[in-house]
């Protein structure tokens, strides 16, 4: 039953993408709500579905893969939600849908919800860290998309060929204060999640630790580039696409680890 | 009651042509003379057209009459480049015009902005009655729903209009930014008039003759700069405008990384406007850089173009939607009610006098 929630929420993420697509290709693209009200509604049926999956597993739904995907995907439409429409990144929505619905797409496809044969115990601390940590990816999620959006743009303006979409993308000086905040807030966020890792109270296995410092010190070494100007914006915006690869690939040895663990 | 129109345009007569029957703006003489039941005249510089109702046949050659100049042999010599729209043509043609279709320029705007004005004064003299009352309101619906659901005035079409759009592309808020003026030509200053109308306050300008510098700074309300300190600028700029005589380029990548290294999480937006070129277009390969030379702004504006005449066929349906109900509304006898209601005294039409 929960999977189904799942499988309409894919479909509203879906339909945002291809009615962009549709829209893009025959140059009639414009803001507008629809991508806004899609999300939206993907979002509310994924929350639904993640309320369901927790009563049922008695905890935070991050116990195997296949949670932790759909939290993730959770997370970046939640970003999305909050900052797309104060930031006016319209667009970011048409570049935001595709990826949550990859995200969710892999999850059902892939058979990764192994369900345990005994029920976990609970253990707020470590619920914490996991879900404040898997907030702070949607937010590198979303810098991510900002980056891809920023690269997409400079290269229109070094070419000076700009297409109809260039006018639907915002300034680039937008962007890149869209991608800075994203990169702060994810890294707190993170740094939060990181720290009430050290008080779940029990021994976590050496690869897990070593993944997620690794994607700390990642983050913080593009936050402190940035900061002290050794960065030029569009290595920041490449760097934000390189870096999320490098911790969504983190993520899963994370996981994998706590599963083996 | 027939509804048509008469008029000449860019497509049809030179500028001459429609200069010699620009000169009546009053909707009386059609009234009066041509025995119009409903008048309204739209001028523009691309167009001079009669739109109005009769309850009957008035010839073009009593319309052309009552708009020339002064009535002499070459007044009947231009009665070919005159054309004529009758009914649902002509509803068609006037949605056409207030949406930019017909323009010089596809998808400009200014020409809504006059077709309102047009009627407001054909309102105020009494020349537009319930029949272009409708009609034009209509078209001003039209055209407002072309505007929005398609992308036919996306896009700068000229060199000024370009710099200033990729500008903001490229930094957002112009208010801040800093522009260097280098050669005080006319280009120049049109361009950096252009990027003053889009909030710019700092403007410093440079040229070889520092009595020119401070002439063009003092027009711009900005100031002026000895031309050997303009390289120091190049770091402190956020927009750099080049239009010197010189014959070789002044910037060059090599001469300029160093500066560029300084200022490495700063874009810098280049307009480089003189032939021969002042800036070595392999500045354009260095980061953070965005060189525009006169042929690329052409290039910009051209495509913009071409965007609009893509939109023209979903525009065109907007408009035969528009004119299909407008034909049902006049078919399903609106004409007695029409005739009844009273239209809208001026001051309150519920669409802005003016666009333009």
């Amino acid at each position: 039953m929960d999977r189904i929630l799942l499988i309409i929420s894919s479909g509203c993420y879906l339909l945002a993408f291809v009615r962009t697509l549709i829209l893009l290709r025959a140059k009639k693209f414009h803001g507008g709500r629809f991508n806004f009200f899609a999300i939206a509604a993907g979002f509310v049926l994924q929350t639904a579905f993640l309320s369901i999956r927790g009563h049922a597993v008695g905890r935070c739904p991050l116990t195997n893969l296949f949670e932790v995907f759909v939290f993730l995907a959770w997370s970046v439409a939640l970003i999305y939600l909050l900052v797309g429409p104060a930031y006016r990144l319209s667009l970011m929505g048409a570049f935001t849908a595709p990826l949550v619905f990859l995200l969710q797409a892999f999850a059902l496809i892939m058979p990764i919800d192994i369900h345990h044969s005994t029920k976990l115990p609970a253990n707020s601390w470590l619920e914490f860290h996991a879900s404040m940590s898997m907030v702070a990816y949607g937010a590198f999620a979303l810098a991510c998309i900002a980056g891809a959006m920023y690269l997409f743009q400079e290269r229109q303006l070094k070419t000076h060929q700009l297409g109809s979409i260039f006018y639907q993308l915002p300034p680039l000086s937008d962007l890149f204060a869209a991608i800075t905040r994203l990169l702060w807030w994810g890294f707190a966020l993170y740094t939060v999640g990181l720290v009430s890792g050290f008080f779940v109270g029990q021994p976590l296995p050496r690869l897990q630790i070593i993944c997620a410092i690794a994607v700390w010190i990642l983050y913080g070494a593009i936050l402190q580039g940035r900061h002290l100007r050794w960065l030029a914006p569009k290595r920041v915006a490449a760097l934000c696409i390189a870096g999320f690869a490098a911790a969504l690939t983190l993520l899963w040895g994370i996981t994998f680890s706590a599963q083996i663990h | 009651m027939n509804l048509f129109c008469v008029g000449l345009s860019h497509h049809t007569a030179n500028v001459e042509t429609r200069e010699r029957f620009s000169g009546n703006r009053e909707t009386d003489c059609l009234m009066r003379h041509c025995g119009c039941a409903e008048a309204l005249i739209l001028t523009t510089c691309n167009r001079v057209e009669v739109y109005a109702a009769t309850e009957r046949h008035v010839g073009t050659d009593e319309i052309a009459r009552c708009l020339a100049r002064k009535i002499d042999n070459e007044v009947f010599a231009d009665a070919p480049a005159f054309y004529r729209h009758e009914d649902n043509a002509c509803v068609q043609h006037l949605f056409r015009v207030a949406s930019g279709l017909d323009s010089m320029v596809v998808g400009e705007t200014e020409v809504l902005g006059q077709a309102k004005k047009a009627y407001d004064a054909a309102r105020t003299s009494g020349g537009a009655g319930p029949y272009l009352h409708r009609l034009f309101q209509r078209a001003f619906r039209a055209a407002k729903q072309v505007r929005s659901r398609t992308d036919i005035t996306r896009g700068a079409v000229s060199v000024g209009s370009v710099a200033v759009d990729l500008a903001a592309k490229i930094f957002g808020d112009l208010t801040t930014c800093k522009v260097l003026i280098l050669g005080a030509g006319e280009t120049s200053e049109r361009t950096a008039r252009a990027l003053i109308s889009r909030g710019v306050t700092d403007v410093r300008v440079s040229n070889r003759s520092l009595e020119r510098a401070r002439e063009l700074a003092g027009l711009v309300g900005g100031s002026a700069i000895p031309f050997e300190y303009w390289p120091q600028q190049c770091g402190e700029v956020d927009i750099l405008i080049t239009s010197t005589s010189a014959e070789v380029p002044l910037l060059t990548a090599e001469n300029f990384a160093t500066t560029l290294r300084q200022r490495i999480d700063r874009p810098l937006f280049i307009i480089d406007i003189a032939v021969p070129r002042n800036v070595d277009p392999n500045v354009n390969g260095l980061s953070g850089v965005y060189l525009y030379d006169i042929d690329s702004l052409q290039s910009v504006a051209e495509q913009a173009l071409a965007l609009r005449r893509e939109q023209v066929a979903a525009a065109e349906e907007i408009i035969a939607t528009h004119v299909e109900s407008f034909q049902q509304t006049i078919a399903r006898g609106l004409t007695w009610r029409m005739q009844n209601a009273s239209h809208p005294p001026l001051g309150e039409s519920p669409l802005p006098v003016s666009e333009s």
